[in-house]
């Protein structure tokens, strides 16, 4: 045990972290030059795609230090968007030890001040990472008395690093092995393991990542997990390389999986605990506290037959992603769905993509909202998930509505329009304290409901790129919100309705119906589209009719480019959901809320 | 039977709203004829030995080539084709090249019969479309043609520009409806992608296509065409006494054709293959003896889709039993999807052939979208 370290890499976003882990990997030979591609823990279509991770990634490898001894390292890269901060928490669980990673030409970001903080809760060893030091706009001293200033630590504690050239990569191991503790616990006391992971697989089902605090766990062992009481064999044990390697037994301080033919996703839990059944431990490691979601949503099939198929898929989803929650609603527009709770808007698209491409399930999301509580004139209170479920106006005392503490840390000259942005998004600063002379970190009230959909996108705009921000839930509070409308042709549709602030209806109301006249296409017949309060109309569009739709020439040399053409019509057209006798494409729902 | 098309792309210069392939310098003239005649002879076998009733020269300009190079290509195309008595040999001709000489020349060769590109008898709409013609030229090249000795004449017209006024689109018309011409072909001014209409449309220097202002004029065409003799037998296709064009026809028809030349369009009732659009590439390629294309071999799917997108724009329509014999399936659900169109009277069938109404025919796209699958 005592030549285990487990640790894990943290930073803000796009500070380097799978591409520093890349630079580990490649060192200590546990993935070959063939296998290497850029970021390559981040295996998920979509994470290669979009250039960011996700999801956590553990990985094992074998380090030779001076001292002549081999030491095995557990790797966890984490996500960096703030989305997914309960992913960091998750590794951090499973380790001794920390990397944190800041990028030379950023300096010190919102997500780095609260995953650190994240990792000194937990008591982790942390190694301050001057990252991208290669780079020509590197501030290499200024960044340096940020880190010293934030993790409390000496200028020769900082290494210098560049995930492009390797810089840094032997200081880095031999630091891990001198500077973060082995673990510890007892390889003979009764096995308890903590699941900080857990990945569906179609082919071997649930397969649960570990750490094992105690004892050890060998193949065939008859294993129970705490909370759920469930027993089973563990058919399969092993540590996790770029791919499973199978092993006889695990012990103490190290990392690895467990398959044991579980294939429904509700028999495991992430943050319970192994032991054995014969000689259990005596209590159980304590776990995590549930992810809350930040944003819900409706999720409906653009088929109604499809309706199980999309229980089933997100089932299977919510393995790999626990923090994916939700339960069957119906919608008077689009029938059967689900109403899934994300922990923010990119969480949501992210599931929506994953639908798509890993279960085939194409799915309209209905517009998102905060979770409200209404308290009825009777005294009751009752949770809000949906527009459709508040009360009457008449049945209704008062709405309390979700705020949160939100940093921003940015260049001086930013405060301004900052503060102007944080205003009109009904928000109050709290503090402004200046990091260092050029950064300045401000502290706001805000209601949940106004950052989780546009204000990172407005945020970065008018800061150019020089501000990051990360928010932390706090209480319920007042508020005069409304419910507002959307009829087309004068059926409402209850998939586009929204909770919004009384002041703010209007201008929301009118903006929807311009953004809905731009995404719904045109039809035969004249289509109206209006926005309401109650019975009171606040805005209103019209589409026309389609007048002429005809291609002038259809030669032989046009016939292919028209045909496919219009086979592409076709295509968005069966993603389109018919509501009354208007056509709505599947985008339009989240579109509409994409308002500048 | 089937046809030929050539595809000569060079043009003096380019027209604003034009996205076909040419290029306005003639320095590659030469070796590009040199590669049509290579190309004539390379793709001998394509049209498996069917017999031609038409040649189209299209472009770009054809009337750009010289009568003497003209019938090099039809010597070519004589050599390793039968060409039928009577086939139809047309000519793409810009007024600007039709002088008395140009056309006592034009005369000599096979061509029988000439596509004359008039778009509009007015200057300033001409101008807007950035023509190499004026509008004098416009009005003399036909009387020209008629007294050379051409009696199969086309012309071409474009309505719904914003320079041409619903009484002067009425104007265009009637001159045409005057003489003795037997066949028309109007195209609605359509902004395409990548071309310099486009762009002026983009940075707010021309107005879109007003939808209103092109339905009017779309319809007043059918109206004013049918009062005048002429029978639509196409979407943007007009004809009197039967004088259908016998090549263009073909297309719709799903007939073979070989279409030789840069980006020229080829299908064997198959599949369908084109030539590189790029003329450098494409002679390259065939001095080394090679044809540079792409091809699409097409599925049930897209055969169905082709059929329902060419034949509902035709006075021949879709008949169901053309469709059956492809596909059962297809039938079913083309029987299925029409009955929304002909209950708006969008559509009409006569013995199990199904055409678009007049009023169909402004949603043509429409509903031939609607009917795919
Ligand atoms: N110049 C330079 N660029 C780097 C370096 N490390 C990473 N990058 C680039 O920075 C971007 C982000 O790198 P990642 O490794 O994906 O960052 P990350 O921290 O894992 O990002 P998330 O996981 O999404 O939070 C990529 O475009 C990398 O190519 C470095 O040391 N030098
Ligand atoms: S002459 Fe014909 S091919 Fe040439 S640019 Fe004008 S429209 Fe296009
Ligand atoms: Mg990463």
């Amino acid at each position: 045990m005592k030549n285990i370290r487990n640790f894990c890499v943290i930073a803000h976003i796009d500070h380097g972290k799978s591409t520093l882990s890349d630079r580990l990997l490649e060192y200590t030979n546990t993935i070959s030059e063939r296998e290497m591609q850029a970021q390559a823990l981040d295996d998920m279509e979509i994470e290669r795609e979009r250039g960011i991770t996700i999801k956590s990634h553990a990985i094992q490898m074998y380090y030779k230090h001076t001292d002549g001894e081999t030491y095995t390292f557990n790797l966890i890269d984490t996500p960096g968007h703030v989305d997914f901060s309960y992913e960091v928490s998750r590794s951090i669980a499973a380790c001794e030890g920390a990397l944190l990673l800041v990028d030379a030409s950023q300096g010190i970001q919102a997500q780095t001040i609260s995953n650190l903080y994240l990792a000194i809760e937990h008591d982790l060893e942390i190694i301050p990472i001057l990252n991208k030091v290669d780079m020509e706009s590197a501030m290499i001293d200024e960044v340096s008395e940020q880190i010293m200033d934030l993790a409390m630590c000496d200028l020769e504690d900082i290494i210098h690093a560049s995930g492009k050239t390797g810089l840094g990569v032997t200081d880095i191991l031999s630091a891990v092995v001198e500077r973060i503790p082995a673990p510890k616990g007892d390889v003979k006391a009764p096995l308890q393991a903590l699941i900080f992971d857990s990945v569906f697989n179609p082919f071997r089902g649930v397969i649960a990542y570990f750490r094992i605090m105690n004892g050890t766990v060998r193949k065939g062992d008859l294993v129970r997990f705490v909370n759920t009481g469930k027993e089973y064999n563990a058919d399969e044990i092993g540590i996790l390389q770029l791919n499973q390697v199978p092993k006889k037994e695990l012990s103490a301080g190290n990392v690895g999986y467990i398959i044991t033919g579980i294939k429904n996703s509700k028999e495991i839990k992430v943050g319970d605990t192994i032991t054995h059944s014969k000689n259990p431990c005596e209590e159980a490691i304590k776990g995590f506290e549930d992810v809350k979601p930040m944003v819900f949503a409706g999720i409906f099939p653009i088929d109604n037959d499809d309706f199980e198929d999309l229980r089933d898929s997100l089932e299977k989803l919510q393995l790999n992603d626990a923090s994916l929650v939700f339960e069957p609603e119906t919608s008077a527009a689009l029938g059967f769905g689900f109403r899934c709770g994300f922990l923010g808007m990119l969480h949501l698209e992210i599931i929506q993509e994953r639908l798509d491409r890993e279960f085939g399930q194409n799915v309209i999301t209905t517009v998102p909202n905060v979770s409200y509580f209404a308290y009825t004139k009777k005294g009751k209170e009752l949770e809000i998930r949906t527009p459709s479920e508040l009360p009457e106006a008449t049945l209704l005392d008062r709405v309390e509505e979700p705020y949160i503490v939100a940093q921003i840390i940015t260049k001086p000259e930013y405060i301004g329009s900052i503060m102007t942005l944080a205003m009109e998004k009904r928000g109050m600063m709290k503090k402004q304290d200046y990091l260092t002379q050029d950064r300045v970190e401000l502290t706001f009230d805000l209601p949940l409901a106004e950052i989780v959909f546009d204000f990172y996108d407005r945020l970065k705009s008018i800061s150019r790129g020089y501000a990051s921000f990360d928010y932390q839930p706090t209480e319920y509070r007042q508020s005069d919100l409304v419910k507002l409308d959307i009829k087309l042709n004068g059926d409402p549709v209850d998939a586009l309705s929204a909770l919004v602030h009384r002041e703010k209806a209007e201008a929301f109301g009118r903006k929807i119906c311009k953004r809905l006249k731009e995404l719904l296409p045109r039809q035969q017949f004249m289509i109206a589209i209006q926005a309401a309060i109650g019975a009171k109309i606040i805005a209103r569009e019209t589409i026309s009719a389609l007048r002429k739709d005809v291609t002038a020439k259809c030669y032989g040399g046009d016939i292919t480019r028209k045909r496919k053409l219009l086979e592409k019509q076709k295509k968005g057209k069966k993603k389109m959901r018919q509501i009354g006798n208007v056509e709505v494409p599947q985008k339009a729902f989240l579109e509409v809320l994409k308002l500048d | 039977m089937a046809g030929i098309y050539i595809h000569i792309p060079f043009c003096k210069q380019a027209c604003h709203y034009c996205n076909f392939h040419f290029s306005t310098s003639l320095k590659q003239k030469e070796p590009l004829l040199q590669a049509l005649l290579t190309e004539i002879e390379q793709q001998k076998g394509y049209l498996e030995g069917e017999e031609l009733e038409s040649i189209y020269l299209g472009g770009g300009t054809p009337s750009l080539l010289s009568a003497k190079e003209l019938d090099l290509l039809f010597q070519q195309i004589q050599r390793f084709h039968k060409v039928v008595d009577g086939a139809e040999i047309t000519l793409e001709a810009n007024p600007d090249d039709l002088s008395r000489e140009k056309l006592q020349a034009l005369r000599k060769t096979p061509i029988n019969r000439l596509s004359i590109g008039i778009q509009s008898f007015l200057e300033e709409d001409l101008r807007f479309m950035n023509r190499a013609h004026s509008a004098m030229e416009a009005e003399a090249c036909i009387d020209l043609a008629l007294e050379e000795g051409f009696t199969a004449l086309t012309v071409d017209l474009i309505y719904g520009t914003p320079t041409l006024s619903h009484a002067q689109w009425e104007q265009n018309l009637q001159k045409v409806f005057e003489k003795p011409i037997q066949h028309l072909s109007c195209y609605c001014l359509t902004v395409e992608p990548q071309t310099a209409l486009d762009h002026f449309v983009k940075t707010g220097k021309a107005q879109p296509v007003d939808e209103e202002q092109a339905a009017h004029q779309f319809e007043r065409l059918i109206e004013a065409s049918k009062a005048a003799g002429f029978e639509q037998y196409e979407i943007s296709n007009f004809a009197r006494d039967g004088y259908y064009a016998v090549h263009n026809s073909n297309y719709w028809k799903g007939k073979k054709y070989l279409g030789i030349g840069p980006s020229a369009h080829s299908f064997n009732g198959k599949s369908r293959q084109w030539n590189i659009a790029n003329n450098s590439k494409y002679i390259q390629a065939l001095s080394a003896g090679e044809l540079s294309f792409e091809l699409e071999q097409l599925t049930v799917d897209q055969r169905y889709n082709e059929y329902v997108m060419t034949g509902l724009r035709t006075i021949w329509g879709c008949e169901i039993s053309k469709i059956y014999e492809l596909s059962p399936k297809h039938a079913l659900h083309f029987k299925h999807k029409v009955q929304t169109f002909m209950q708006a009277k969008n559509m009409e069938e006569i013995d199990g052939n199904y055409r678009l109404t007049e009023a169909g025919r402004l949603l043509a796209d429409h509903i031939a979208m609607e009917l795919f699958v």
